[in-house]
């Protein structure tokens, strides 16, 4: 009967609806650079990790390569323990940098990784021996500030 | 005296309020609990579907659209200040995909189907059809609330999707195609500011909110209305302002749940 | 009027609304097989009289039993059940608007059976040639004519082949014409189905031609009852005014109030 009619439009909607939460998700959103099975798990450890937050982008050499899952602080260190899944095509060498980097000057954090040459490569659930905190301005200005103030009283 | 009787008149009211309240809990309760028939025979719910999506398509695509284009204009006039406009796309999607899409994908809703549910229920209800249908052993919540319920849950969020994406179209055409962003600046900053579970999958969640906030209201509103002409109106404007003030309440506490803190 | 085949019995029904009495001790007995009016003016009672039947009202006091079971004592499921049992035609149709007749008429068959698709377009195919709109089934309730809405109703009400029928002013608002069409189908429907139909109506003359028996209500009590040949014999003034449609008589013209003179403000 006319069920057929309404049918087609009720379904031309759904699949439209989804069509568009799938563009929402792929095209406009970042799902296309989440894949959960094909990541692997590293660790770092900052005395300061500044304004970085969960789902942070990790970068190398400006490509993202993975995001940051957790960050907590660590009581027998008193340091941040930032976790990051990190996509499976990317290996990094046992000596690669991990930097807490800010994108401008005002922009969101992100943990940018700067290879090294050695050629064992990190496995999963191992720590990034060197780091770098992040950048605080305050700290920054103080320093520069006080370094000032020291060179005139010598 | 006059003191007395308008602390009367007060208390009368708030009595009223908190029936009503009530009433209209034990209804919610209802539906869901006789949400059984709209499964059952799941046509019932498709043809609702029909009446309360698929009637709201085309406003729902060219308000998206528009207000995609003039987040396109605005946006690309403030960020050129700061000499930013490569992150227009971020903006046009974080906006939409956030707030814009799920609160006005709603409202829009609300004034399209809420009120026609509200005006169908209560003229039903004026020409004793639920009576008849009572009468008939048939339990009118089961067989006329519940699909139009579960109808309104599933299409919101479609809706609202249907809505940001065709915004964010609306934002590409205006910012790139006419202005001249760069068009890869504009997809990568927006990609890589949209998280899929933070942004996206929470506005989701918003519109699915919306849903069952919209339809209840509409549903109780026209379930409760007195069976006149003035009554009816009168129901079908209340579904509106309940409903409108209800998104817009429920996206203060939703958004201040998701995105506290960053 | 005593039969041992009552199928419903009213006992010294009472109902208030707020405190406000509306049915004060209600008693009557409804045989098998028989149609009977109520009858009674704007606002006696018998709207409510005929929710109190249908189980959609709860008595202040005593009962009404239908086919040996006491009616609002029943549980939600157990009134259900009873309902499928019973016919509802209401004031002015309340076909479903959003359906066609065709899906009107099948919406207990579908609702309440698992009958095939084919049985049920047989079924309400004979159920509407006896009203005689078999050829309206693919009209939607807004292109029939009040008298046609009217009848479709009445497929509708006995699609389920009732044990009983409830008609809530079956005539009012019908033309001439639609006025004894309907009328006959009561009778017609409720002889060929063995059933018992109870109309609610204020139109004396009408339900005069096909009733067995009446009750009069006037202000919540049974003021006469008798065949439609006893009531027309009947010398009762009430019972007269209504018949014959008098303007002043026990039922006053005038709503009670105070002196007329004193309301135009003419002293006396």
């Amino acid at each position: 009967m006319e069920r057929t009619a309404l049918d087609l439009w009720v379904g031309a909607f759904v699949v439209a609806g989804i069509g568009a939460l799938v563009v929402l998700a792929l095209k406009v959103g970042n799902l296309s650079t989440y894949n959960v099975s094909d990541t692997y798990l590293l660790n770092a450890y900052f005395t300061n990790v500044g304004g970085l937050k969960p789902t942070a982008s990790v970068r190398s050499a400006g490509v993202l390569v993975g995001r940051v899952t957790e960050i907590r602080l660590d009581t027998d260190r008193y340091e941040a323990k930032v976790t990051m899944s990190i996509d499976k095509r990317y290996q990094f060498p046992k000596d690669t940098f991990a930097n807490i980097q800010t994108a401008g000057l005002l922009g969101e954090n992100f943990i940018g990784l700067l290879p090294g040459g050695e050629d064992q490569m990190l496995k999963s659930g191992e720590v990034f021996k060197k780091t770098q905190s992040a950048m605080v301005l305050e700290d920054l200005i103080g320093q520069f500030i006080y370094g000032k103030a020291d060179n005139k009283a010598k | 005296m006059p003191v007395v009787k308008s602390i009367k008149a007060i208390g009368h009211r708030t009595i009223d309020v908190v029936w009503r309240i009530g009433y209209a809990s034990r209804f919610f309760a209802l539906t869901l609990y006789y949400s059984g028939a709209s499964f059952r025979r799941f046509h019932l719910t498709i043809k609702e579907m029909f009446a309360s999506g698929v009637m709201s398509l085309i406003i729902i695509l060219v308000a998206g659209m528009f207000v995609g284009m003039v987040l396109g204009l605005q946006g690309y006039e403030t960020l050129k200040r700061y000499g930013s406009e490569s992150a227009l796309g971020s903006l046009v999607a974080l906006s939409l995909v956030r707030e814009l899409g799920p609160v006005l994908a709603a409202l829009l809703f609300a004034s399209r189907a809420g009120s026609a549910m509200t005006a169908e229920i209560g003229l039903m209800k004026a020409t004793e059809q639920i009576a008849a249908m009572e009468m008939m052993a048939v339990n009118p919540i089961a067989r006329v609330i519940g699909p139009r319920f579960w109808a309104g849950l599933i299409s919101m969020p479609l809706l609202s999707a249907l809505f940001s994406a065709m915004g964010v179209f609306g934002g590409y055409v205006v910012g790139v195609v006419v202005i001249g962003v760069d068009e890869g600046s504009f997809w990568s900053q927006m990609q890589s500011s949209v998280d899929f579970q933070h942004d996206v999958l929470n506005g989701v969640i918003k519109s699915f909110v919306f849903g069952v906030a919209v339809t209840a209201i509409a549903l109780f509103e026209g379930f409760d209305a007195p069976p006149t002409a003035e009554g009816v109106s009168g129901a079908t404007t209340r579904t509106v302002v309940e409903s409108s003030l209800a998104i817009l309440i429920l996206d203060f506490i939703l958004t201040a749940f998701m995105f506290r803190g960053d | 009027m005593t039969s041992s085949q009552a199928l419903v019995e009213i006992r010294d029904v009472n109902f208030s609304y707020d405190s406000r009495p509306i049915l004060k001790g209600i008693n009557m007995t409804l045989p098998k097989g028989k149609v009977i009016a109520v009858m009674g003016g704007s606002g006696c009672g018998k709207t409510t009289l005929f929710r109190i039947i249908g189980g959609a009202l709860k008595p202040t006091k005593g009962h009404v039993k239908i086919d040996g079971q006491v009616i609002h004592d029943l549980s939600q499921q157990g009134l259900y059940e009873m309902r499928r049992k019973m016919g509802v035609l209401f004031q002015f149709g309340a076909l479903f608007t959003d359906m066609s007749v065709f899906d009107n008429v099948a919406f207990q068959m579908r609702e309440h059976t698992d009958l095939p698709e084919e049985i049920i377009h047989d079924l309400v195919m004979m159920k509407l040639n006896a009203v005689g709109l078999r050829a309206t089934h693919g009209l939607m309730p807004a292109e029939l004519s009040g008298g046609m809405a009217r009848r479709v109703a009445l497929a509708r009400t006995v699609a389920l082949d009732p044990m009983l029928i409830l008609y809530d002013e079956p005539f009012a608002g019908l033309d001439p014409i639609s006025l004894s069409v309907v009328g006959n189908l009561i009778r017609k429907l409720n002889d060929a189905l063995g059933a018992t139909s109870v109309i609610v109506t204020h139109d004396v003359q009408e339900s005069m031609k096909i009733v067995d028996y009446n009750y009069f209500i006037d202000s919540g009590v049974i003021v006469a009852e008798g065949t439609p040949d006893e009531i027309r014999a009947s010398q009762m003034p009430y019972v007269r005014q209504f018949v014959n449609g008098e303007i002043d008589g026990p039922v006053p013209f005038h709503y009670p109030g105070g002196n007329y003179k004193n309301d135009l403000g003419v002293s006396a």
